[in-house]
């Protein structure tokens, strides 16, 4: 009879996308504030760091591309409220997928179509062979 | 029987079988997880423009490229206007959350003047551009910025249809469990569309810019 126990247990399994927890009005008006200044932090760095001369100069997209991320992953926590908490396996799931297909489609296209124009005939030499 | 249940109990510890027993989720949760499903496939739809940008990005065909065009000042107010819509948007949630009726009504109406300075200061940036003869029909990265960067538009003007169709509906009918429903997933499109702008101006401007 110990089944009985599990079913009120799991009552509240889910929890929907961007749906906080029940907090109190001052921590969740805290959270987003915690968000916009930490996404203001980043926004405010990348923008500096791309006009600047203080870093190396190669190392200034990376740099970009890593303070993006960052702060997405800021938006998605303190804004979406998407957390690892075992209340949101659903949504972080179906997040992961998306990743997976924009991962795949962007890295995918710039990889073969880099290598497509690498491999391609010039087009001036293109035009003379067919003369 | 009951030496099957309980075997079934301890082969089962991960309760994934007690799901049987417990019905639908509630409505909220499953209106707000399709929702979510559909944001993914939008941002899916996105990375297709944003791999059609990576990949026609050199092709200027001798006219100008990103660096000599955008301006950086600009895209970066225009930063800060649609994250503290999103900030704003927020508080929008709690006041609905909390049933009160003005403190919804300013910060949407807060948001909803944000996302149109937002979109202001791009139509004004396009109408820019196209006069100084760099349009979308100039070359193949002035077609790919346009569809980029104007899709995200798109999806801002749309937003802030769907944000004022959400303060009338409160206005009229109140905050009902369905109108509840929509606020949620109205939130959740206008911080996602702040996601695909932190791509958007990371990616087009400032390494436009800096390479």
């Amino acid at each position: 009879m110990s089944e009985q126990v599990h079913g009120t247990h799991n009552h509240h399994l889910d929890v929907a996308p961007g749906e906080e927890e029940h907090r109190s009005l001052g921590s969740r008006v805290l959270g987003y504030l915690l968000g916009l200044g930490l996404a203001i932090l980043l926004t405010a760095t990348s923008f500096f760091i791309a006009g600047t001369d203080l870093v190396w100069q190669p190392s200034i997209p990376v740099a970009i591309v890593v303070l993006a991320i960052a702060q997405m992953g800021v938006h998605i926590v303190f804004f979406l409220h998407i957390t690892t908490g075992p209340d949101n396996t659903n949504n972080v799931l179906a997040l992961a997928f998306g990743l997976l297909i924009v991962f795949l489609v962007v890295g995918g296209s710039i990889w073969i179509m880099d290598h497509l124009n690498h491999n391609m005939i010039p087009m001036d030499q293109l035009m003379q062979m067919q003369r | 029987m009951s030496v099957v249940a309980m075997a079934h109990g301890h082969a089962d510890p991960h309760h994934l079988h007690a799901a049987e027993h417990e019905g639908p989720a509630p409505k909220r949760i499953v209106t707000g997880f399709g929702f979510w499903i559909f944001l993914l496939s939008d941002i899916v739809m996105f990375s297709c423009f944003f791999a059609t940008y990576g990949v026609l990005v050199g092709e200027t065909n001798g006219g100008p490229s990103g660096a000599q065009l955008f301006d950086l000042k600009n895209v970066a107010i225009e930063t800060a206007l649609l994250l503290l819509s999103s900030f704003t948007c927020g508080m929008a949630s709690i006041a609905a959350d909390m049933r009160n009726n003005l403190w919804f009504q300013i910060s949407m109406a807060v948001t909803a003047l944000f996302g149109a300075g937002f979109l202001a200061l791009e139509a004004i940036e396009f109408i820019d551009l196209v006069e100084r003869g760099a349009g979308p029909s100039r070359s193949a990265f002035l077609s790919a910025f346009f569809s980029l960067v104007g899709c995200h538009g798109l999806h801002v003007s749309a937003g802030i249809l769907w944000l004022l169709t959400m303060m009338a509906q409160v206005f009229a009918k109140g905050f009902r469990a369905d109108i509840q429903r929509r606020i949620l997933c109205f939130a959740l499109f206008w911080h996602a569309l702040d996601i695909i702008w932190v791509a958007v101006f990371s990616v087009v401007y400032l390494l436009g810019s800096a390479v």
